[in-house]
């Protein structure tokens, strides 16, 4: 593999990244099954970079999940999105940056259509007028989260306490980056990078000092897209999505996985369960899976936050080993106490994939 | 322990994957007709086929299957040609279809 | 007579055109912007239908160039001056030259391989463009493939850069087709034991002896035909390029491991040509080829009196065609010098 080739295609895709003042919306599945992400995130903006990043309490779903599943039309979803960035006007700011890689992808949709289809805009205008009595300005900058930690990468390696290496054997940790779909297929140059070779995530594993893995499946959607998961007869074609890419990867041995959509890690980290229970067949060494991270979990990690602080606890595929392998240290006991020590309760255990308890 | 019964299961690919299929079936009929590696896929044989027209039997689309290796299928499509001989008269390729196919129920009946 | 031409660019068109107007009694000035003669072709190794050498081409029109012909190397053209029925040109090397017509046989480029982002060429060391093989072939090396194996499966992915919106060239090449079919029986030649396939859309045999390239391939060869443009390709652990690409014969994708994949690079306007018709003030059509006044009657005139062009610049072409339509133009030159 000839790495100056790649390095060509990415300085083709760079795009505009706002430096400060973000107005930042939430993602539906990333606060509800991944809590501790978006607080680590909002953290390291807050705390080790000194950015202004706000978010308004009355915002909403960018209604990514109801388009994606037939369940809302197009012209609900633009009233919406003109909500949100009305929110985003009268708070005075004109950086949005969406938690969620299906928000981004959505959100870019919109503002093309605007751009390209101008009575559309002024349709939605009346449409938010109606309804709410809100106006809104264009944002001026859109950037996903993940955007603003590829921009910082570097600050925050110059903090990191710990790296993307095998502490044991100084050796690079074999990363397998993960984009979300939505994230540059819709729009190449609105990635990092572009849709074929995505820069975003391979900058932060290589500014941290991981090693990234390309694999055959590497394009391959993990099957989320919403309309197959919502039925559950449908759910066989996106565990068969997620079984491809993991079959691809298992002969690279890696060590973890990254990516920046919130539907991407969850499927991928419960489906290994799923796979091992439905097919006896599970991935990484001793059978313990390969453990699927979010960016902002590795950039806390990275940063020395403490693992149940950033919420890795919820994870289905045990963290544990990784943790041992980057020499971070973390006190097992912990893991589910919550706040003032009080039991959270344990999960059961899983009949075939290995874990900690 | 059983398995769980979730509503779903994983799913078998769709997808020829030729490093596994076997051309074993496609190099027996090219040794015994080798006319048959000539074939361009035009479909001038089913366009004209006596049993393509009340089976979806399709002499083009078997060749193709059998030369990718796909050959799940190929004994009980075979039994429906009557033998007619209309895609001997219009190969293009001036193929011996009457011979592959011949060749075809020789091989996958043994 | 006195009066002289000057040709921009000595590939096949340039050279024929040149030795033409020689016999006929002119003098040419002929530019090259390399440091030799003979553009595309004499980096080809054997050319279809009939494997003639490629150099055996080019050393029959280098015999046929007499001493009328004079070569500028290494020089391109900084400035054109139009004034009175004649064209002033400002060459790279500090001089001017003064001509009543110009003829232009710039040729053209290969496409740009690295620009289909998703077939991997220049990231995957396995993937490789036909003209990498036809330097192959030339250096006379067995064929191996980067971590120094005999391929066992060779793979040749027609119409790349070519009949493609997204690479912007939406018309087809032409030629590709039948040198892919004629790469893939002088791999199988060097290489007996390999298997050899070829992933078309369409299969573009419509020169003479074309079609029976095509039925030795299939019939004496063994070489193996899928229809289905490739989606993507990828690399395995071993190096070894995992293609994609639906069998649209079969209506089913279909998943296959080759050691070599060999992209059919098509043609593509060259750069400077686009720059020359700029300056001389020579319409390009939206394919940026130039455009010659009639598409059927008469195809080496322009819109400028006095400016010709010949070859690729107008278009794709095979070698055959070029050569004559280098003999088509040098008839218009020499009818327009004669009636002025």
């Amino acid at each position: 593999m000839l790495k100056e080739a790649k390095k060509a295609i990415w300085k083709n895709y760079q795009k505009e990244i706002a430096n400060d003042n973000y107005f930042y919306v939430r993602s539906c599945v990333r606060q509800n099954f991944f809590p501790g992400a978006e607080a680590t995130f909002l953290k390291i903006l807050k705390e080790e970079l000194n950015k202004d990043i706000f978010e308004e309490p009355s915002h909403t779903t960018c209604t990514g999940i109801g388009y994606h599943g037939d369940l809302v039309p197009f012209d609900t979803t633009m009233t919406v999105i003109a909500r949100q960035f009305a929110l985003m006007t009268e708070c005075g700011y004109e950086n949005i940056v969406p938690s969620c890689v299906t928000s981004f992808g959505l959100y870019s949709e919109v503002l093309e259509t605007w751009e390209h289809y101008p009575e559309q805009l002024e349709k939605t205008r009346e449409y938010l007028k109606k309804a709410t009595g809100r106006e809104f300005n264009i944002p001026k900058n859109l950037a996903h989260a993940s955007d603003i930690i590829y921009k910082f990468r570097d600050e925050i390696a110059a903090k990191a306490k710990y790296k993307l290496i095998n502490a044991i054997t100084g050796e690079p940790l074999k990363v397998v980056e993960h984009i979300g779909c939505h994230y540059s297929k819709m729009f190449p140059h609105k990635g990092v990078g572009g849709a074929e070779y995505p820069y975003v995530l391979v900058g932060m594993v290589e500014s941290w000092g991981g090693e990234v893995i390309d694999y055959p499946e590497r394009r391959h959607c993990c099957g989320f897209g919403f309309r197959q998961y919502l039925v559950q007869a449908n759910r066989g074609f996106s565990i068969s999505s997620s079984k491809k890419k993991f079959d691809s990867m298992e002969p690279y041995k890696p060590d973890m996985i990254i990516t920046n959509c919130p539907g991407c890690p969850m499927f991928l980290d419960k489906w290994q369960y799923a796979i091992a229970e439905l097919e006896g067949k599970t991935y990484g060494s001793d059978g313990m899976g390969i453990p699927v991270f979010t960016f902002e979990e590795v950039a806390g990690l990275v940063l020395g936050y403490d693992p149940w602080d950033i919420g890795l606890q919820v994870h289905q595929v045990a963290v544990e080993p990784l943790l041992d392998k980057m020499g971070i240290e973390y006190d097992p006991s912990k893991k589910y106490l919550g706040i003032n020590g009080k039991n959270l309760g344990k999960p059961e255990m899983p009949n075939v994939l290995k874990t900690c308890c | 322990m059983s398995k769980p019964n979730w509503g779903y299961k994983v799913q078998t690919d769709n997808q020829i994957d030729f490093d596994k299929n076997s051309r074993g079936l496609m190099l027996q009929i090219l040794n015994i007709e080798p006319t048959f590696g000539n074939c361009i896929a035009c479909g001038s044989c089913a366009g004209t086929c006596s049993a393509g027209n009340f089976t979806n039997f399709s002499l083009q689309r078997l060749n193709v299957q059998i030369s990718r290796g796909e050959t799940a299928k190929v004994a009980s499509e075979i039994e429906k040609c009557m033998l007619c001989g209309k895609c001997t008269l219009v190969c293009p390729r001036g193929i011996n279809t009457r011979n592959v196919i011949m060749a075809i129920k020789r091989v996958v009946q043994n | 007579m006195s009066k002289q031409i000057t040709i921009i660019g000595s590939g096949i068109a340039g050279m024929e055109a040149a030795a033409k107007f020689s016999e006929m009694g002119y003098s040419v000035i002929l530019i090259e912007k390399e440091n030799k003669m003979g553009g595309h072709v004499s980096k080809w190794h054997n050319v279809f239908p009939d494997y003639k050498p490629a150099k055996e081409i080019i050393s029959k029109l280098k015999s046929t160039l007499t001493k009328n012909i004079k070569v500028f190397y290494e020089t391109e053209i900084e400035n054109v001056v139009a004034l009175d029925g004649k064209y002033y040109l400002q060459l790279s090397n500090s001089q001017n030259i003064e001509s009543e017509v110009v003829l232009i046989t710039t040729g053209f480029e290969l496409f740009n391989a690295s620009k289909k982002e998703e077939y991997g060429f220049g990231i995957y060391e396995n993937v490789i463009t036909s003209a990498n093989l036809e330097e192959k072939f030339n250096s006379g090396r067995p064929i191996k493939t980067s971590r120094d194996a005999t391929p066992k499966r060779v793979a040749f992915i027609h119409c790349v850069g070519s009949r493609d919106e997204k690479a912007g060239n939406k018309y087809c090449s032409k030629v590709c087709c039948a040198n892919a079919v004629k790469l893939a029986i002088e791999t199988k030649q060097l290489l007996p034991d390999a298997e050899i396939y070829s992933f078309y859309m369409d299969l573009r045999m419509f020169d003479r002896y074309f079609e029976d390239l095509y039925f030795e391939a299939q019939s004496k060869y063994g070489i193996r035909f899928i229809r289905g443009r490739l989606s993507e390709a990828c690399e395995n652990p071993d190096g070894t390029i995992i293609l994609k690409a639906e069998d649209t014969l079969s209506g089913k994708p279909l998943k296959m491991t080759v050691d070599m994949a060999v992209l059919m690079v098509g043609f593509t306007s060259s750069v400077k040509t686009i720059d020359l018709a700029a300056k001389f003030g020579i319409s390009v059509d939206n394919d940026k080829f130039i455009k010659p006044l009639d598409n059927h009657l008469n195809l080496n005139i322009t819109n400028q009196p006095g400016i010709f062009v010949a070859g690729a610049c107008t278009g794709p072409k095979s070698i055959a065609e070029t050569l004559a339509d280098a003999r088509s133009a040098a008839i218009q030159v020499i009818n327009y010098l004669q009636s002025n």
